[in-house]
């Protein structure tokens, strides 16, 4: 269906009763009409210009025009001669574009050609020196550095090599990510089929608020909990070599993902008709029969939903990782190590870098990646969630 | 025989099936329960009117002498402001989508999706969105058109951290004055247009003063939400000491939320400084808390509402 330009009056104001009033000459009717629809696009305004300007910043890694190779061709201008160079000569030598140069000061300026004058003190013979670590091939495949006995993913951005790896704070993530669904999905589906299907009303009533009710913990709170109590208790517990590990920053993820996992799951199993139900029941069979061999069948894509939404709420949560992980940016599989995600990383390091420098620059896409991702897992179970109701909708 | 033999196995799995989801829901409650007791356990002991009340001047780190005011000061400085931005744009698009919108039609369809799109946005996204919109973007303009020696709003400010948070918690305001405008019975409008009334009039008179519970609870669980969040003002606004709270919008401030986080990662020495940790999380919850329950107890009554009109 094609959608209009804006709303023609028409369309968009069919009367609640379905009276035609004449009051589309009333100049202000249409000009409130006009403003109140204009805000509304804020929504799809702001989420288009999350994904501008947070891709912007990483675009010019995507297109490849960022070196971070340490040693560059041409030989380091001294600081002290920076005034001799015109601008646009000082802009091609520090690889900035004409946008990113009118917005650094002078000091920024400054710090960044002491950067490339101290890198070309470093030992110039370090064949890893002449490496660009932001291009695609360093980012994504193993490479064996010096110093290396075999090739490695390595995050290591704060080093003489930067060392720009993606692959371990992927598998850090969704590492944490698999213990928090394996742990909440159950325990949240069967907390919903509970909730919905078989509680009675008076004890549903406050089993609800309960249960949203670990919504309102804050997230740092909860990596707060895991990281000094948690922790020492499953240490002390499993006799664990790290307290922080990628276990502990799973199952506190975890907890935080329950309340969106249940409210979702039982969102979708209310949503199914009781009639469904009570023709069930007529036909003799049993509360938890109807449930389970009804209910839930027919709820299934509003249940995957919450999965689905679920696994995009652990994926871009940040703080509870960032206090209970250990940080550790080494790739493993074991759970028992210290990890590091994404949103870690980000929150972890983009203090401390050059605005407009390669380090600043992988943070952000990092953060398109995560942003690309939850986009993707909310607009499927948005999807799903949408039909869904549809469909039970009509056949009530 | 066949038939009793499926009856029997029957009821082994009815308790299974009704054991286990019980158990999963009992299991969800003792977590919270578990959580709050031990923390509040943990942290009441610090809480007294000189650690809500005091500074930190003298130093954050000394269990008798941290107070939390400067944080709580800050945290409210910076949900206040938001609300001022995000409940006009929320409370308009829900008006938008229920009064106006033609329910079926695509463009409709894709300012929900936006709306749930925007609640599924990771919240560190929201502060690198932050740094490359409001502090790059709209705070270098803003710069470069005053022309200031030295950056004056291209900085981690106190308005930008608002702005991002007024962005994040959009959907909840939405989604919140939505569900009380659907619960405003159909009738009440029609006898506002029987009586010659305009639609925008009806929607100020009688379809908003109507809906303003509900507005409230919106408000009140963005703040909530917003009070607790560190991500998207790490970057943007949060400072890990400052000797004054914020004069102005371009100022940093001190955060009860980072300030947890503070604490629990970069603590000269953790086990001295934990009460101060945990009686910052204990003021922090309360906070967040009691602004919920109150959200809680208005919604039961919309929804009793919406069930009358239904």
């Amino acid at each position: 269906m094609p959608s209009p330009p804006s709303p023609s009056p028409s369309r968009s104001t069919p009367g609640w009763t379905g009276i035609r009033r004449g009051q589309h000459h009333r100049p202000l009717e249409v000009i409130a009409e006009k403003l109140i629809f204009a805000i509304s696009l804020t929504a799809i305004a702001m989420v288009f210009l999350i994904f501008l300007f947070v891709g912007r910043e990483a675009l010019p890694i995507f297109a490849g025009r960022v070196s971070s190779a340490a040693n560059q061709e041409s030989k380091p201008i001294p600081v002290s001669e920076m005034d001799k160079l015109s601008p646009d000569q000082l802009r091609s030598y520090l690889n900035l574009t004409p946008s990113e140069f009118k917005e650094m000061d002078r000091e920024t300026l400054q710090a960044l050609m002491e950067v490339r004058v101290d890198a070309a003190k470093e030992d110039t013979t370090d064949r890893d020196a002449l490496v660009n670590t932001v291009s695609w091939r360093y980012l994504l495949m193993p490479y064996q550095w010096t110093d290396y006995d075999t090739p490695v993913y390595v995050w290591q951005p704060v080093s003489k090599i930067h060392k720009y790896n993606i692959v371990p704070l992927i598998v850090g993530s969704l590492k944490t990510t698999l213990v928090a669904l394996l742990f909440a999905v159950p325990v949240s589906l069967g907390a919903a089929i509970y909730v919905s299907q078989l509680a009675r009303p008076n004890v549903k009533e406050w089993i609800k608020p309960a249960v949203e009710m670990l919504s309102a913990v804050p997230s740092v709170v909860l990596g707060a909990f895991a990281a000094i109590v948690l922790a020492s208790a499953l240490q002390s517990l499993f006799g664990l070599q790290y307290r922080l590990n990628a276990g502990l920053a799973g199952l506190a993820l975890g907890i935080s993902s329950i309340p969106i996992i249940f409210s979702i799951a039982e969102d979708s199993l209310t949503s199914v008709p009781r009639s469904f139900t009570q023709a069930a029941l007529a036909l003799g069979a049993s509360r938890w029969s109807a449930a389970w061999q009804i209910v839930v069948p027919a709820a299934i894509p509003g249940l995957f939903a919450a999965i689905v939404l679920g696994f995009g709420r652990c994926i871009g949560e940040t703080m509870v990782v960032l206090i209970a992980s250990g940080n550790a940016a080494s790739l493993s599989a074991s759970l028992l190590e210290p990890t590091r995600t994404l949103t870690a990383t980000i929150a972890a390091e983009l203090g401390e870098t050059v605005v407009g420098g390669h380090h600043y620059r992988m943070l952000f896409v990092l953060g398109t990646l995560l942003f690309v991702v939850t986009f993707l897992t909310n607009l499927a179970g948005d999807i799903v969630m949408h039909r869904l109701k549809k469909r039970l909708e009509g056949r009530s | 025989m066949t038939r009793r033999f499926a009856k029997t196995r029957t009821d082994i799995a009815a308790v299974v099936f009704t054991g286990l989801t019980g158990l999963s829901t009992a299991l969800i409650l003792t977590l919270l329960a578990v959580i709050l007791g031990y923390l509040a356990w943990l942290g009441g002991g610090q809480i007294s009117w000189r650690f809500i009340f005091g500074g930190t001047d003298a130093d954050m780190f000394d269990t008798a002498k941290a107070g939390v005011f400067p944080m709580l000061i800050g945290t409210a400085a910076r949900v206040f402001l938001m609300t001022l931005f995000v409940i006009p744009v929320g409370v308009i698009t829900a008006l938008y989508l229920t009064e106006y919108a033609n329910p079926t039609s695509l463009l409709t369809r894709i300012i929900r999706s936006a709306v749930n799109n925007l609640a599924g946005v990771p919240s560190i996204v929201f502060g690198l969105f932050g740094v490359g919109f409001f502090i790059s973007f709209l705070g270098g303009t803003l710069d470069s058109f005053t022309g200031s020696p030295e950056p004056r709003w291209g900085k981690p400010a106190l308005l930008w951290a608002s702005l991002t948070l007024a962005v994040m918690t959009l959907p909840v305001v939405i989604v919140a004055t939505e569900e009380a405008l659907k619960a405003i019975a159909p009738g009440l409008r029609e006898a506002s247009l029987a009586l010659g009334a305009t639609k925008l009039e009806t929607i100020l008179r009688i379809v908003v003063p109507n809906a303003l519970p509900g507005i409230l609870t919106g408000g009140i669980l963005a703040v909530s939400r917003a009070a607790g969040e560190v991500a998207p003002i790490l970057f943007t606004g949060a400072a890990y000491y400052l000797k004054d709270t914020p004069h102005s919008l371009t100022d940093q401030f001190m955060d009860l939320a980072y300030h947890v986080y503070v604490l629990s990662t970069q603590s000269p020495n953790v086990e001295q400084t934990r009460p101060i940790l945990f009686g910052t999380v204990v003021v922090l919850l309360s906070l967040t808390f009691l602004l919920n329950i109150v959200a809680v107890l208005i919604r039961a009554r919309i929804r009793r509402r919406l069930r009358a009109a239904q």
